[in-house]
């Protein structure tokens, strides 16, 4: 067999067979398409239906500096039992954390269906050398850590090394082992739908079980069109391959408001199917109590004072 | 198992989302029992009714006048006196000035207005209220700023009324028609006699309170209700400068030959069968949108709408896939439910019309698909249809269809899609989908269309010209090519169209 020419730089994105084209993404459209999506009036049981499973899929995240054991301890806790006084009130998905949080939030969290997700690969930038985000990643889940929140290298994504951005996903799945890999595309660095597209199927391609918008620590971080945009990228995934993909939107969404929003659109676009924590996260640290608060005056007709809501 | 598992246990993950229904209040609007005849500023008993109805569940709405050759005889003198005696001869400034408050009072009532406008109509409620309402006032706004530049916007013209208009508008945006019709011939200093279409007169009839709360002198604006009976004689009559018609391209021609050699004015803006164009490179997802936007907005009661859907052959079946299934998530049902995409056939006659056209289809050989939606028993109602393996020469691909009913058809080259595209004795409308901007324009040359849409179809602005080819009809709405048909101008002839 004749071996195939090299491609020129630009199209050496190795794609499986059987992804879909690349194609493209109409900025005006899609955002048309997202607020048009957001507008839906969602009432009563519909509304608590939607709350209930925003604290199913929450990640309730801290990633700070001044993070401590102590700080990860209470957010554990509230994790666990977001509304001590309603124990109808579910548990969240999982707590994310800083690599050196994790024993301490894998203890805290020990008994309960709450996981443990750690940042990793040089959380926020990715400009570490691929060794050190290896390093760091099997040191997490060697910690035990359930799930990784790795980013990808824009420095590489944006000019052009698309494949070292793939490799470096490869690797970072393989040394997750049994840990859910969540791949954040930093949709503020991206610049255009288009790039996030492409960002997206080419982080599927290389094994993502998750995509995530965004690290959080930039403004502009998760809005409902770049959302869109990347549940249409893992629809196409999913009616080429079947494989399905999951998705985070984090930073930005503080309301209970939002989130029903959010998950009008994933229910809109990928359907019910996808309702579930095992296929969405919201990523959020301010989100939990306002959807607490608005749980509880679904269920008892009156907005309660906020001094009723644990801060954690 | 502490108590909180078994607590989880108990309650896992529900499966099913069901939107709880969410109904826009009915109260905002109060309905007559009766209503008239709107001439000279007075209501006038009308010598005979019929009952307007929803056509959501048929339910029985209020009476309405069923206008007289006298009655309509009538409102043309009150409209000719009101120009004679005032309307002609207040300052441009002033004729701003009430159209800029028709406009305000617009914005504020628009909850009101949309709702009855939904109600009488059966379009559902975020399409009036989103749609409707801001454009009709939109277009208000835009005509109240023409009035005291008509000299800037024809330059060396010196333009001049043209007297009485006559205004027939179709039921399938009703007081958004009203506002394109409207708005110009009073900015250019006419009066009106405007007849709403039979089955949605109400907005119309509401509107006569804005007239009357924006002050606007008695008669410049008569409002005459009925049916196509009622028409007849507003074109008819003697003392009519100038007919406005936007309807069916039948009615247009009936119309044409009556006004051959009167010497009125005539514009008419009738039917279509437009192309919606994809092209290979075109952005899938939000072409996608773009054609059930173009095709199921106002359950395709829209006479551009994108009916006929020409996909490049290499990308015919994703497209097809995912329309058919972002059909499935369209909520058809109660047209004053927010949550409401596709609502109400907006007639018995109109439903009848469609089904029999879509059988039509099968019968020639295209297959249906349908999703699957429960349609409220009462009323009038069709599924959002999709038709494949469709033939150039069927009927479906042919002629107007005006409901939620797309025929999907290939092409393989751009010359092929202009072909197609323009193989049709319509020309209001066209769009186009692809990444490639020189693609865009080379296809706008070619198309015979009034618009072209290029990646987003049914966009209005009032600042945009609206008009058909060949039979589509002949004369712009908006823009200030708008004007031009309500205008005459000093030292020319000035054209039947």
């Amino acid at each position: 067999m004749a071996q195939a020419p090299v491609l020129p730089r630009g199209f050496e994105l190795p794609l499986e067979p059987r992804l879909p084209r690349i194609g493209s993404v109409d900025a005006v459209a899609l955002e048309e398409r997202a607020a048009s999506l957001a507008r839906r009036s969602i009432k009563r049981d519909a509304k608590v239906f939607a709350l209930d499973l925003a604290v199913r899929m929450m990640d309730l995240t801290t990633l700070e500096g001044q993070d401590t054991p102590g700080k990860v301890a209470a957010l554990a806790s509230k994790a666990i039992r977001p509304d001590p006084s309603d124990l109808d009130v579910p548990s969240v998905a999982a707590i994310c954390v800083y690599p050196n949080l994790v024993p301490t939030a894998v203890s805290r969290v020990e008994g309960s269906t709450v996981k443990v997700a750690s940042v990793a690969t040089a959380f926020p930038s990715g400009q570490s050398p691929l060794e050190a985000k290896l390093e760091e990643v099997r040191w997490v889940v060697e910690h035990r850590a359930d799930e990784v929140d790795m980013v990808i290298d824009r420095g590489a994504f944006l000019s052009g090394r698309y494949a070292k951005v793939y490799d470096e996903i490869v690797r970072v799945k393989e040394a997750c082992g049994d840990a859910h890999l969540k791949v954040i595309l930093e949709v503020a660095e991206l610049g255009t739908y288009d790039n996030v597209r492409r960002a997206s199927l080419l982080a599927m391609a290389a094994g993502a079980d998750f995509i995530k918008t965004s690290t959080g620590k930039l403004p502009g971080a998760a809005t409902l069109p770049v959302t869109l945009c990347m549940l249409e990228a893992i629809r196409d995934v999913y009616e080429e391959t079947g494989r399905m993909v999951g998705m985070k939107p984090a930073g930005g969404i503080r309301q209970a408001k939002q989130a029903v929003q959010y998950l009008v659109q994933l229910h809109e676009t990928l359907g019910p199917a996808w309702l579930t924590p095992d296929l969405y996260r919201l990523g959020a640290s301010s989100l939990l109590n306002d959807v607490l608060m608005q749980l509880r005056k679904e269920k008892t007709g009156a907005y309660q004072s906020p001094d009723y809501f644990t801060v954690d | 198992m502490t108590e909180l598992e078994r607590k989880q246990e108990r309650t896992p993950v529900p499966k099913e989302w069901t939107y709880a229904p969410a109904p826009e209040a009915r109260d905002v609007v109060s309905l007559r029992e009766r209503y008239g005849h709107f001439v000279g500023g007075e209501w006038i008993d009308p010598a005979e009714s019929y009952t307007t109805i929803s056509p959501a569940d048929e339910e029985p709405l209020a009476e309405v006048g069923q206008a007289t050759p006298e009655e309509v005889a009538a409102a043309v003198t009150a409209a000719r006196d009101a120009f004679e005696n005032g309307w002609s001869e207040i300052s441009p400034a002033e004729r701003a000035k009430y159209l800029f408050r028709i406009a305000r009072i617009l914005q504020e009532r628009s909850r009101e207005f949309a709702v009855l406008e939904s109600l009488n109509g059966g379009k559902p409620i975020k399409e009036s209220r989103d749609v409707d309402l801001p454009l009709a006032a939109a277009h208000f706004f835009y005509y109240a700023g023409w009035a005291d530049k008509l000299e800037y916007a024809f330059p060396n013209r010196r333009p001049r009324p043209l007297g009485v208009a006559g205004q027939i508008i179709p039921w399938n945006f009703p007081l958004l028609m009203l506002a394109w019709k409207i708005a110009p011939a009073l900015a250019a200093g006419n009066t009106v006699v405007l007849k709403p279409a039979e089955t949605t007169p109400l907005s119309a009839l509401l509107f006569c309170d804005v007239v009357r709360q924006a002050e606007i002198p008695a008669g410049v604006v008569n409002i005459v209700t009925g049916d196509g009976r009622t028409g007849v004689e507003i074109v008819k009559a003697e003392d009519v400068d100038k007919i406005a018609f936007t309807g069916s391209t039948e009615v247009g021609k009936a119309i044409q030959r009556e006004l051959a050699g009167s010497g009125k004015k005539l514009t008419l803006e009738l039917g279509g069968k437009a192309a919606n164009i994809i092209f290979d490179d075109a952005a899938l997802d939000q072409a996608v949108e773009g054609i059930v936007n173009g095709i199921y907005f106002n359950q395709g009661h829209v006479c551009c709408a994108g009916s006929r859907l020409l996909v490049q052959e290499s990308i015919y079946e994703p497209v097809v896939e995912k329309l058919k299934r972002r059909l499935t998530t369209l909520r058809v049902g109660d047209p004053l439910d927010k949550n409401t995409d596709v609502g109400a056939i907006n007639s018995k006659q109109q439903l009848e019309k469609i089904q029999e056209l879509v059988s039509s289809g099968e019968e020639e050989g295209a297959e249906i698909y349908q999703p699957p939606c429960r349609l409220p028993e009462k009323g009038y109602w069709f599924a959002p249809t999709v038709f494949t393996n469709v033939a150039q020469s069927y009927r479906i691909a042919q002629e107007e269809i005006f409901g939620p009913v797309l025929s999907i058809l290939t092409f393989r080259t751009p010359e092929e899609a202009v072909e197609k595209a323009n193989n049709t004795p319509y020309g209001l409308s066209a769009g186009v989908w692809t990444e490639k901007g020189s693609r865009i324009l080379w296809m706008a040359e070619r198309l015979r269309a009034g618009v072209v849409w290029a990646n987003t179809y049914n966009r209005f602005d009032p600042s945009s010209p609206f008009g058909g080819y060949k039979e589509s009809g002949f004369g712009r709405e908006g823009g200030r090519h708008g004007l031009e048909p309500y205008l005459q101008f000093d030292g020319s002839e000035t054209f039947g169209g």
